[in-house]
Formats: C-alpha cells, structure tokens, sequence
C-alpha cells in the first residue's frame, strides 16, 4: 500500500502494549503492513513528528491529540484517533514524608480519594502555617491526562493546583530520581515508573488514578486527519491490528510472551515481572510490601476501552478550559470530540459496535456532577475551584 | 547588529555539540550565548538567564519541561512562543530532521531568528556528520586489528611473509564476493574453535 514502512512513535510507556504487540506479534503484518516504530524521548517530539510528517502515526497522550487538533500550545494539525490505546493506567505515587502526613491527616479510607484530598489540604495549609515551601507535584505535560487527574483530585479536597501546590512536568525517566532527592514530593505518571519507585523503596502509590475517574482515556493511537483521510485501507488496516494485539494482550494465557515482547531493550526496557503487575492490575504499593488489586487499574481492549469516545475527548477539553489553557468555544469542543474516532473503528471491525459497559457518563469522576459533554460550560461550574480563561 | 544582540540559550547534554554551537553563534555575531548542561530544575535555570532564544536538541527528554512555559502560571515571567508557527513547515521538518528545537520570546521579530536557526540546523548537522566520521574512523580501526591477527595467524599456519598473507586474505575475499573483514574475523573464529 506504501512503498515505505509507516513510521510509528512511541513512548515507552505499558500503554503502548496494543501498538507494540500488534508490530511485533505480527498482527501488522498480517495486515498486510509494514511498520517501522521509533522510540522517542519525549511528547513534543512524538507530537512534532507526527505533525510535520516524519511519523505517520503515534502512541499519543490523549490531551496531546486534542491540543494538536486546536492549535492549543503548538501548531494546529488536525489528528484523528481511531483507536484509544488505553483506559486509566496512571497512579499518584508520594514520598514516604509526604505519604505518613497525609496519613496521619487522614479522616476515611486511604484509597478514597475524597478523603486524601482533604488530607492534603491540611497538610498544605499546615505547611504554609509553618512557613514551609509549597509541596511539588510531578506530571509528564501541559496536555496530559496526568496533570488534569492531579489537579482534578487535589482541587476536589479544596487545593487550589496553581496557588496551594507548584505542578511541575518531568520526563517519566526523570520521575523517580527527582522523587528520592527531593526535587518533588509526589508525581503521577503511567506504568512502569510508580512501581519502579515503589521497588526503590522511595515512594507509596496514594491512588491508582481508576480512583479518580473510573474510565479516564489515556493514550490513543494518533494519525494526521489529512493522511488519515488519503489512506482509509491502512487506517482500517492499522486499527484492526491494534484491535487483535489489544484481545491477545488483554488474554491472561498470553501474559508470559506479552511480557518478553514489552520487555525488550528497544521497547519499554522494563522487566517483565514489573509488566505482569500491571497488566494483572496487582501492584505492590508500599515498600513494606502491600499489595493492591484493581480490575481497573489499566484497560487495554477490555470492556470496549479500544473503541474511541467523544464524551472522553470532551472530558479532556473541559479541564482545558477549567484550567485556562483555552477560553471555552462551542466550535472547539466539537473539534476536540471529532478527534476521537468511533466510526473509524467501527469501519475497521466492519460493524457498529455497541459498547455497554463502563461508567454511564464514560468517565465516572469521584466528585462532581455527572459529565454532560453536550454542556460543559454547565458542568465546570458545579466546581468551586478553576482558573477559567479571560 | 545594529540591535542588541539577542540572548541564547543552549539546553544541551553534550558538551562538544554545545560548544561546536556556541563558538558558530559567536562567530556569526551572537555575543551573548549561555549554556545549560544540568538538566535538574531547569525552568528556573531557564528563567535565571531570561533569554531571547532558547536551542534544545531533540534527544533531550527535558524538552517537555521547556513546554510548560507556554502555560499561564505564576512561575512564567513572559510568555514564550514557539518559533515554528503554520507556514514554517520547511524550517520545522529541516530543524526536527536536524535534531534541534527553539523557542523564542513572544515578540521577537521573526527575521532576527532565522539566521540563528539556519545556524543551529547547519551546526547540529555538522556534528551529526563528525559523529558519523567518527563511527566510521572507529570501525575502520577496529578491522584493521582485526585483519592484522587474521595475517598474524595465516603467516604462522602456511608460513607466509606480511604481504603474502595480505594477498591471499584479499583474494579470498574477492573470490567470496566479501569485505576482508569479514574473512578476516572467519579466520579469527576458525582459529579459536581449533585451538
């Protein structure tokens, strides 16, 4: 269909598996494809190469993808997803410091993440009592599902993210270090960097982020719109792979050889026990050897979590717009929802496919009024705290 | 310049690419050129120069802190624009292939950055050729050790002279249609097992 292999980049990140196991377990292939993946180092390359043309797809932060389509930050080049590469997959992971502050703060239960948000609240107001600088909060991007999940947390418990806390972005290999020196007091990233902190004795994972927002849209695959509309075969082609690669990964039976190929040095370099924990969502959370299970810790594929949902694009573009990175327009919404692909999908698989399952308002945030993607201007201003543009 | 020469900032790891930079932004007229190599709390190793022009390459996993500084945030001072907007997609494609990026302070009149660009582009695809070279001159280095004890071994076993076992090495490699590396290292390996 080309006469070049499609370059496709990628972060090594766990939510990649459906992009790495359909390159590398052949599903591609069997597609008739070939593609050439490129790990890459950070989100603005991933997303200036796809934009200028020298990747033809990517593993993409969800916001990323919507940001790109608006302009937001960057140049404007629409992207199209037809297949989300995730569901969830993050956790808040603190230091021991900050974690027994919070915990000897804390009024319910330790997973409830009502109530350790408004542990941090004393524990931030207590430290400005005292003089003490404000805690530092890592994420990975300005257009991440990691700073809107922090924000949306900690904003729940009455802590204002822009005022009350310093939210600083940290390439995910620097996540860790910057936790055991102190540079940060806690972060929220993907797998595998909680555990890998958690395994250096460094830090408590506080939540799976699944605590925040039942179904939170992570990573999607990302195509440009206009090569994506010149090439409807291989986006049909591609998403089918991802689809297959997504059933094979989700498949227990499969996990052993999952693991081997993520492992691998050119693609998550991890160790495949670290991989199996969080594909089996069973994460050791404390370095005194708790353990936590979730079986919504990270979805790859299941329960509909590859098929597109613009509700979770609007979702994303309303914590834009609660926290000023753009001015609310009824144009851009529909921009941002037209990002998010279930038609392509669905063209892909040859059939609608009706996905039943998941929180009835796609993301089943812990606080809050349900989500209504038609209305958002309604929706952000249930919340007390946002810093709304203009 | 007429004007005051703007203020650059070079946030880059390697030592030698930044100083192989810096001496051509010199060179060209850019007096006031600065250089991060320490990548911890960088924002605010950013903020303390205030520049004009900030270069990263691409390698760089910190580029997505210098993100942030688009970001309405009280630590930002001034707001900083990227420098590539819709219709620079030629400069975007030559500087991503180039391996650098840069970001400018909102305001700053296009014209007055293109040439430093065009010098960071030529100055990084410079490097990246004297890296090639030096891969190159590398494994050069390392066949010709590798043909000297493959001639070392064919002098000892047939009892031939340096160049003798030179020839034959060559020869045979003519004849299989391959580098005399390669035969070279085959020798290596079939003296080792038959040691």
């Amino acid at each position: 269909m080309t006469n070049h292999p499609l370059r496709i980049g990628f972060i090594p990140l766990v939510d990649a598996a459906a992009l790495i196991v359909a390159v590398d377990r052949g599903f591609i292939k069997a597609e008739g494809l070939d593609v050439e993946l490129v790990r890459e180092v950070s989100w603005s390359n991933v997303r200036d190469k796809l934009n200028i043309g020298l990747f033809e797809a990517a593993h993409l932060l969800a916001p990323v993808a919507i940001a790109s389509s608006l302009g937001l930050g960057h140049v404007k080049v629409p992207i199209v997803a037809p297949f989300n590469l995730g569901i969830n997959g993050n956790a808040i992971t603190v230091s021991p410091a900050l974690h027994s502050a919070l915990m000897s703060e804390l009024e319910g239960a330790p997973t409830d993440p009502m109530a350790t948000a408004q542990a941090l609240r004393r524990v931030v107001l207590a430290r400005a009592r005292a003089g003490a600088d404000p805690l530092t909060f890592g994420m990975t991007f300005p257009f991440s599902t990691h700073n809107y999940q922090l924000r949306f947390w900690m904003a729940a418990g009455g802590v204002d993210p822009d005022e009350d806390v310093r939210l600083v972005v940290l390439p995910p290999p620097y996540m860790v270090d910057s936790l055991a020196n102190g540079h940060v007091d806690a972060f929220c990233v993907g797998a595998p960097w909680n555990s890998v902190a958690v395994d250096q004795g460094i830090g408590h994972i506080l939540h799976f982020t699944s605590d925040i927002l039942r179904g939170g849209a992570e990573k999607v695959l990302g195509i440009r719109q206009s090569w994506a509309e010149r090439q409807p075969d291989i986006v049909a082609a591609l998403t089918r792979a991802h689809i297959e690669a997504a059933a094979f990964i989700e498949a227990v039976e499969n996990r052993d050889e999952v693991t081997a190929i993520l492992a691998k040095p050119d693609r998550i370099d991890v160790s495949p026990e670290v991989l199996q924990r969080t594909l089996d969502g069973k994460l050791k959370i404390s370095p005194d050897g708790t353990w936590r299970e979730s079986g919504r810790y990270l979805l790859v594929g299941r329960e509909g979590a590859g098929r597109p949902d613009p509700a979770q694009a609007a979702w994303l573009y309303a914590q834009m717009v609660r926290w000023g990175q753009t001015v609310i327009s009824p144009e851009a919404l529909k921009t941002a929802k037209a990002v998010f692909r279930p038609d392509l999908y669905d063209a892909a698989v040859g059939a609608t496919v009706e996905i039943s399952s998941g929180p009835a308002d796609a993301v089943g945030a812990f606080a809050g009024p349900a989500f209504d993607p038609d209305n958002i201007e309604a929706h952000l201003a249930a919340f007390e705290i946002a810093h709304l543009k203009g | 310049m007429s004007e005051k020469s703007p203020k650059i900032v070079i946030v880059d790891e390697s030592p030698i690419r930044a100083a192989i930079l810096e001496e051509g932004l010199r060179d060209a007229g850019y007096g006031d050129v600065h250089h991060i190599s320490e990548m911890h709390n960088l924002l605010s190793r950013v903020y303390q120069f205030d520049p004009d022009v900030i270069v990263i390459d691409l390698e760089n996993p910190s580029r997505d802190v210098l993100e942030q500084m688009f970001q309405v945030s009280r630590a930002v001072r001034r707001p900083v624009a990227m420098f590539v907007d819709q219709s620079d997609a030629e400069a975007a494609r030559a500087s991503v292939e180039a391996g650098v990026s840069s970001y400018i302070v909102d305001g700053l009149k296009k014209e007055r950055i293109k040439p430093i660009l065009d010098l960071c582009i030529s100055r990084f695809n410079a490097f990246s050729k004297l890296q090639d070279e030096l891969e190159r001159t590398k494994s050069a280095l390392e066949e010709r050790k590798i043909i000297d004890r493959a001639k070392g071994i064919v002098m000892k076993l047939k009892g031939l002279t340096e160049d003798e076992a030179y020839v034959l090495l060559r020869s045979t490699a003519m004849r299989e249609k391959k580098k005399i590396g390669e035969i070279a290292q085959s020798i290596i390996t079939a003296a080792e097992l038959l040691k």
